[in-house]
């Protein structure tokens, strides 16, 4: 199956959008209490495309740290999307030229990462633009809108949206690790290691960026000695 | 300043997002390799959901009761919009029977 319709990139994105207003709304309150004016907050989200990042990003620069320590910490916290487009790279259709990769690329974020990945057979890059289009739209408006509004939505509200993302996750994960015993066992293994390196003493001194990247080696690295892929199965599943 | 930064910022970000993606143009033949990366997405979204989760509430109840939510619509093949949606209904009714309780 080949999926290259901008329409339907533009619906699969909505979700996601909606997913990243409240959290970029977040970033533009915070970047506003840290004495950014809104246009340079937008300018970070539109140039950016990322949350975890941004955030390390705002606190490097109140913190006045140099831009080499700017650099390490974007590097760190975001090499997980090294590990994502090297997957996508797998999943784009051989139609897809060098101009249009450098283009999608900007959008490879975790969700869009997340739902692309979740199309059975290859993709193309109108799909893609399709479903970058709306989250950038929601990240940098969700972004101008926090800078320019901060504090006007309810605390409880704000609370609430918090879990959105997650929710978005999880009802990616689910499906097929209840389907595919591969799956599941690749998502526990990752579980219970992700567990460890936020509560177990030593690991959990590594810093989040780190100890996803590391989840994310080991897991995936044990399903595939342990359940390595049929040709069929990976059409069949993905 | 501030724009050396952020140029600084989104260089490296998107760095890191481009190269993998223009560099490997051919399909991976090694079956390790091809398994690893298949398994990849599910790997890095459990690990960025759990326990991150718990803590992206006002308390771990409400975020809990978010989680447990999720899970059961997901489990139902409820699609991502519905999902997220009562994760965060969830969420806020947890957070006011709690406002009550408490």
């Amino acid at each position: 199956m080949y999926h290259n319709s901008f329409r339907a990139g533009l619906r699969d994105g909505l979700p996601i959008a909606l997913g990243y207003f409240p959290v970029s709304f977040t970033f533009g309150m915070l970047a506003i209490s840290q004495g950014l004016p809104a246009f340079q907050a937008v300018l970070i989200s539109a140039t950016n495309l990322t949350s975890a990042g941004q955030f390390a990003g705002l606190t490097v620069i109140a913190a006045g740290a140099s831009l080499l320590e700017m650099a390490l910490t974007q590097l760190v916290i975001n090499l997980r999307y090294a590990l994502m487009s090297l997957s996508l790279s797998q999943k784009l259709d051989s139609r897809v030229t060098l101009l249009q990769r450098c283009i999608v690329a900007f959008g490879n974020t975790d969700e869009i990462f997340a739902v692309a990945s979740s199309k059975p057979g290859t993709i193309g890059a109108r799909y893609l633009y399709g479903l970058i289009l709306g989250p950038m739209l929601g990240w940098t408006g969700g972004t101008l809108a926090g800078a320019v509004a901060s504090g006007l939505l309810p605390a409880m509200v704000q609370s609430a949206l918090g879990v959105a993302i997650y929710g978005m996750f999880i009802a990616i994960v689910v499906p097929p690790a209840r389907q595919f015993r591969p799956v599941l066992a690749v998502v526990l293994i990752a579980l219970a290691l992700s567990c460890g390196f936020a509560w177990l003493p030593v690991l959990r001194q590594v810093s989040a960026g780190f100890a996803i990247i590391f989840c994310t080696v080991l897991a995936a690295g044990a399903g595939a000695l342990l359940f390595p892929l049929e040709e069929k199965e990976e059409e069949a599943a993905v | 300043m501030i724009y050396a930064y952020i140029a600084v910022m989104a260089g490296v970000t998107y760095l890191i997002r481009m190269l993998p993606l223009t560099l490997v143009q051919k399909k991976i033949r090694n079956r390790f390799l091809r398994s690893f990366l298949y398994y990849v997405p599910y790997a890095c979204l459990t690990a960025m959901t759990f326990p991150a989760i718990l803590s992206s509430t006002a308390s771990v109840v409400s975020a809990a009761v978010g989680l447990a939510a999720a899970i059961v619509l997901a489990f139902r093949g409820k699609g991502l919009l519905v999902v997220a949606v009562w994760a965060c209904a969830a969420v806020f009714i947890a957070e006011r029977v709690l406002a009550v309780v408490l």
